[in-house]
This record gives C-alpha cells, structure tokens and sequence, in this order.
C-alpha cells in the first residue's frame, strides 16, 4: 500500500537517504530561513519572526504566500495525538493572510492561543481584526446545555435526544466565511478548521451526518468560495469503532491530501516520536504520491528527517 | 454568563499584570495547596500521591478532568478516589462528592488520616525493611552505575506544602471533615421518585447532577462570576463509578448501547464547565464493563489524563513470582498536552503498585531477582512469557508492538 519513498524534486543530490542527512546538516548549520531545530538541545530560534513549521512547509512544497486552494486536507492520527498538526495549520494560514473559521470542540481557546504565540501568531489579534472566527466547543456547550438558546445554536445537537444533522453548525461556518458585502478587508481565501471530528461522533451523531455535514461545508467553502478546509480524524481502527471507520474511509475518498502521524512500530522513544506519512491523492487514475517521515516534537518546533535517521540515534 | 471576560483560570498566560483591571491575575499563586507548573505556569494541585504527582508532571492542572479506569473488584480505585478527597481536606479546597451507591457522608469518614512530618518517618519505616532506609543515604560502592539513575519517591521526604502522604490504617479527625466545605450528591436522594420521565438528551441522573455542580460553581464563585474579594479556592469534583448501571445508564450491560453518547455529552459539558471555573475533578469509572470497548476510547479522548488500574486479585498474575512484590499494575494511558505542543511524560512505563500495611505506592516494576538454586529452562520460559504479558507503553506517544515496548 505504502509506496516506496519518492525522491523529493528540491533535492539535488543523487541519494536519497545521504541527501536527507545532508540536508541535515545543511539545516544545523545554515543561516537560511530555518532556524537550526535539529539539535537535541533546542536553543531560542535565531530568526523571531519564524511561525509553524518550517520543516514541515517544505515537506508539504507549499509557503504562506502560495498556498493553494480549494483543497480538502485530511489529518489523521493512530495511537498517538497529531494535534501538533492542527497548531501548524492555524498559524500557517493565519500568516497566509486568508480568512480562517476555527471549530474548535476538543481544547479551549486559551491552549490555542498560547502555543500559537509560541509560533508567532496571536489569535487574540487575528480575531480581534475579523480574521479568525472561533468557535469554542466547550463554553458554547456549556451555554447550550445550561440555558435556552431562542435561535438555534451551532451546538445544538447537544440539546436534542436523537441528534438528526449539523445544519446550525453548517449555517454557523457558512456565515463565517462568506464574505459581507460591507467592502472589509480582502483576505485571501477562506479557510476551515476543524479539531476533531470524532468528537462529533461521539456526541452522539451518526458518521452520515457529519459525512453530509463535510460534504456541504466542501461545496460552500471549497467549490464555491474557492477555501481549503482542513479536519482532524483519530484513527480507531484497533478498538472496533465502526461509525469512526465509515467517517475516516468517507473523508478519504474525498481529500486531496492526507498527513497520517502514527507511532513507531518499535514502540516509545523519548528522541522519535512518531512517524507522518504524507499522501498526495491523484485526481487521475495515478498512482498516489506519498511520503513517510519521522519527527519529534520540541517546545516551539517539531523536527522531520527521513526515518532512521534521527540526530539522536546517529 | 456576562461575567466571561472576566475569567481568570489556570488557562490564560500568567504575565505580570500591572493594570488592576482583572482581579486575582497575580493572586492565582496564593491559593493553598496549589504551585505552577515549571513548565507551562499552569496551576497544579496534588492528587494525593506524591508519586502520581511526579508521574503526572509534577500534579493534576486546574480545570481537567483525571479519569481512572476501576481494576476489576474496584479495591483500588477507592484508595486514589479517597486520596484525592482527603488531599482538599487538608489544604482548605471544597469538595464536591458524588456517587449513586454510597452517601457521601459515608465517603468522608472514610477518608485516610494524614501522616505529620514528625511521626511520618518512624510509620514509613514500620513498614520498609531497615535495609531499605539506608540505601538512599550510602553511596553504591558495587553498583555505582546505578547510582544516577532516578528514583521513584516512595516515602516523606520532607514537609512540602503541596502534596501531603496518608495513613490508610486511621481514619481522618472528625473535627477536619467538619471544618472542612463539602457538597454531597447522592443519587437516590435527588432522583424525584416521579414515575413519568420526559425523553430528554441526557439521562435524568447525569442532568441533575451537571446542574448541581453548575449551581456549587455559581453560586460560590469559582467560576469568578462572584466579584467578591474573598480569597479563592479550589473546588475538586469527585464522581465515583460514573457509568455503572446505578446511575441509570446501560453502557455496562448492552453492548449496542442506544444512549452511549449520554456519558460522552455528560464528560464533555463536564469538562467545559471546569475550562471556565476553578475546579478540578476525579471520575472513576468501571471500564471492565464497557462492553463496547470504542466507548472507552472516546472516553480517553473526551478526557485529560486518563490511568488505568490493573490488580492481580483472581488472575493468574497473583501467583506469578513475577509480580510478587506488588498488588497491581498501573497503566498511564493519557497526558494532555496543556498549552504547550509537547507534554511532560515520564520514562517509566511500566508501573506496579502495592497497598502497604499503611501506605498505597507505585513504583517501578522490578523484576525479583533469579535466586533459584537449579535455575530451570522451564522457570526461565515462564518469566520470559509473562514479561511479554506486560501493558504496552503509554499509548500518548506510541503504540507499536506489545512485545517490544521496553
């Protein structure tokens, strides 16, 4: 299934695996517009406008400035948290300058927040000027339950005893994104984000209503609105959770790129935490392009090499 | 709740405030019973076991939920529930208790004794064999690689503030239960014994308990809706076996369970309310009920740190000589990543616990040392299988191959 690691195109040397320790080293001792976040040690960035990933935007072969657009990008994880690709996405299109609608049901806005600043971005701000639109999951359940609501709520399947579909929630992020007629600030393109899905399902809605609920917030944002949108799925395969399977195999069809962060197969590592494979989805009859990296997960930065080669275990 | 802005929690970055505008910015710290993380500056409180505490990267944070996953005769889980109890006893927190098949009256009484600074080392070394005091103070002459490595707090060590150790032999003074602020919720006392129940999203027994807890938080402030310049304290939440069929829910007896996602809404809304308020909250739930094991999951997923108790009673782990020094394993399924992309996760995977004749303690698992004068193949074979038999590694950072998780 997997298909063996292709070489990436911006490498210019002949070997793969010496290409990436090249690059290694290249990144420990360059002074380019990466910070050197390979040691162990983890100094301060040298460069304190860095934010996301760095590493990771070159893996994926995108910047702020050309991201693309009317994509579907699925993040998965299995076994282990892949939050820190959802922090990456938020301040990358944060920086990208498009308009982002956040539904955030599993952290608060403060934990967001805070390790966004630690990126270089501040949510605070970025609402503050119109361009992020929050939605947190947990006050707002806690206003839905405790009180009555008089026009319907994003969360108000939280109210209901036999959850039917999302389309408050889909109203909520369609007035979101839709840009107002009122002449404000041109963003680029509307974006998404969604952390997690799987609590969806366990709220008690059915992977068919979350599956329409992805399929019409696709048809405004991406098709229509010309955004990206981006959702979190855990991977539950080893526990027997059918309604996550149908959901996570549904969204797969559909997306245009999907990053998988699943643990080592040898088990914990304090230096390897985990492994992301990278899957670019062709529309045609081709071959899948894919991608498998490990990575390791530092204060401000998560760090990527090719798999074996960790700085610590070499 | 207008009264929103103004919240301070443990969540927001505690900078220096100079502006008087939001009260209680820079008095977070001077709650009792209370530090910040080194970390992150998130506001810790003990459990009750030092040695959880250090497990947990150094306490459970204001505002989360510590689920615990009941061993199978539910001996244990009533030690840590009571610990945590007994914890906000003696630091001045309000408890909050909740079960629907004891009184929680019945509860506090049988809440451990402290143990004081000055008699503590004479209990602790009752039980330790004299051998064992004097290892930490005589450096290692053979093995003196060993000497660095960490080593697990299993005893008092000195009279810190925060985290207190009990004796589970005596019972706690009467005159502190009553000195103490606590709320009860007992199930049988608040379900109305009206006949006709309206279909609602919730079952009946875990509504009326959200709303009790919501009142306490309200109606005393810790939510901050009470601009009053009394001190603030810290409420802890204890619910015990949330899940079992007493409360009226069949997640333990069906495994198509229709009303599954009860629980799930009810641990969700639980955690928004205590995101907003100063609260934290001990939930023990029988899991080795669950008959759908996805709901475990979700579950893990919808709370903050999850640990799971193993005991050997009625196994045949009891007469393994593997694990004849300990009473059960301990499994630390989830830390949360609080404000931070990386999380304080311990090295030690593999953790045993025992209930001493006073004390209740975790340690790492050891292997008993092979003294058998004819030291068979057969006895070898033995250990190696159940060696492999061993919890896989705290499924936070990765779940590979059981075996070979080390």
């Amino acid at each position: 299934m997997l298909a063996a690691p292709a070489r990436p195109d911006w490498l210019p040397s002949a070997d793969f695996a010496r290409a990436s320790f090249s690059r290694a080293l290249e990144l420990c001792c360059s002074s380019a517009s990466v910070v050197s976040s390979t040691s162990p040690s983890g100094p301060g960035p040298l460069f304190p406008d860095l934010r996301m990933f760095p590493e990771l935007n070159n893996l994926l072969n995108t910047a702020p400035d050309k991201a693309e657009q009317g994509r579907l990008t699925l993040l998965c994880d299995a076994r282990t948290d892949g939050s820190f690709l959802v922090h990456h996405f938020l301040s990358f299109y944060l920086r990208a300058n498009c308009k982002v609608c956040f539904v955030a049901l599993i952290q608060s806005f403060s934990h967001y927040n805070i390790v966004a600043q630690k990126l270089g971005v501040s949510l605070t701000a970025a609402r503050d000027r119109g361009q992020l639109v929050f939605l947190e999951g947990l006050k707002s359940s806690v206003e839905v339950f405790f009180q009555t609501p008089e026009e319907p709520h994003p969360l108000q399947f939280l109210r209901e005893a036999k959850a039917g579909n999302l389309q408050p929630l889909y109203e909520f992020v369609r007035t979101a994104l839709t840009p107002g007629d009122d002449g404000e600030a041109a963003w680029r393109c509307p974006v998404l984000l969604v952390d997690d899905l799987s609590v969806l399902l366990s709220l008690g809605l059915g992977a068919v209503a979350v599956l329409d609920w992805m399929q019409y917030c696709r048809a405004t944002v991406c098709c229509q609105l010309k955004g990206n949108i981006v959702a979190l799925v855990h991977d539950r395969e080893d526990t027997e959770d059918e309604e996550n399977d149908i959901l996570l195999n549904g969204l797969s069809h559909q997306s245009h790129l999907i990053l998988r962060t699943e643990g080592l197969a040898t088990g914990f590592c304090r230096d390897v935490h985990g492994q992301l494979q990278i899957r670019w989805r062709q529309p045609t009859t081709q071959r899948d392009r894919s991608l498998t990296y490990q990575y390791k997960i530092q204060d401000k930065n998560v760090s990527f090499f090719a798999k074996g080669l960790a700085p610590a275990v070499l | 709740m207008a009264a929103s802005k103004n919240i301070v929690t443990s969540f927001q970055r505690r900078g220096p405030r100079v502006g008087g505008a939001d009260t209680g910015g820079s008095r977070l710290v001077s709650i009792a019973g209370t530090r910040p993380s080194v970390r992150n500056g998130q506001l810790l409180v003990s459990t009750g076991l030092p040695a959880l505490d250090q497990l947990l990267g150094g306490g459970l944070a204001v505002g989360t939920v510590l689920l615990i996953e009941e061993d199978k005769y539910n001996t244990y889980s009533p030690m840590l529930f009571n610990y945590f109890l007994a914890e906000g006893i003696i630091n001045g927190h309000t408890l909050l208790v909740a079960s629907a098949k004891e009184n929680p009256a019945d509860i506090l009484q049988k809440l451990p004794a402290p143990l004081l600074d000055d008699n503590c080392k004479k209990e602790f070394n009752e039980d330790v064999g004299s051998h064992e005091t004097s290892e930490s103070d005589i450096k290692m002459k053979i093995a003196w690689r060993y000497q660095l490595l960490p080593k697990m707090k299993a005893g008092p060590v000195s009279s810190s503030r925060f985290g207190h150790y009990y004796d589970v032999s005596k019972r706690i003074p009467q005159e502190l239960i009553e000195a103490s602020k606590w709320h009860g919720f007992f199930l049988p006392e608040k379900m109305s014994p009206a006949i006709k129940e309206e279909a609602c999203s919730m079952i009946n027994g875990y509504k009326k308990l959200l709303h009790f807890i919501q009142n306490v938080i309200y109606e005393e402030g810790f939510d901050g809706s009470n601009p009053q310049t009394k001190q603030r304290n810290i409420l802890r939440i204890g619910i015990q076996s949330l899940g079992s069929p007493l409360w009226g829910d069949d997640i333990c007896c069906t495994e198509n369970c229709k009303s599954s996602h009860c629980l799930m809404k009810f641990l969700y809304v639980l955690r928004g309310l205590l995101r907003t308020s100063l609260s934290v909250c001990i939930i023990t739930v029988p899991t080795h009920l669950l008959q759908n094991k996805a709901n475990v999951a979700r579950m893990t997923n919808l709370s903050d740190v999850v640990v799971g108790l193993e005991s050997f009673i009625g196994s045949e782990r009891e007469t393994n000589p593997l694990y004849k020094d300990y009473h059960g394993l301990m499994h630390i399924r989830q830390i949360p990543r609080l404000n931070n992309l990386i999380c304080d996760i311990s090295d030690v995977k593999d953790l045993a616990f025992k209930l001493k004749r006073k004390l209740f303690t975790i340690e790492r698992l050891h292997l008993p040392p092979d003294l058998s004068d004819t030291v068979s193949r057969s006895s070898k074979q033995d250990l190696a299988e159940s060696a492999k038999l061993l919890g896989p590694g705290c499924g936070m950072m990765a779940g590979g191959k059981k075996h070979l998780d080390f």
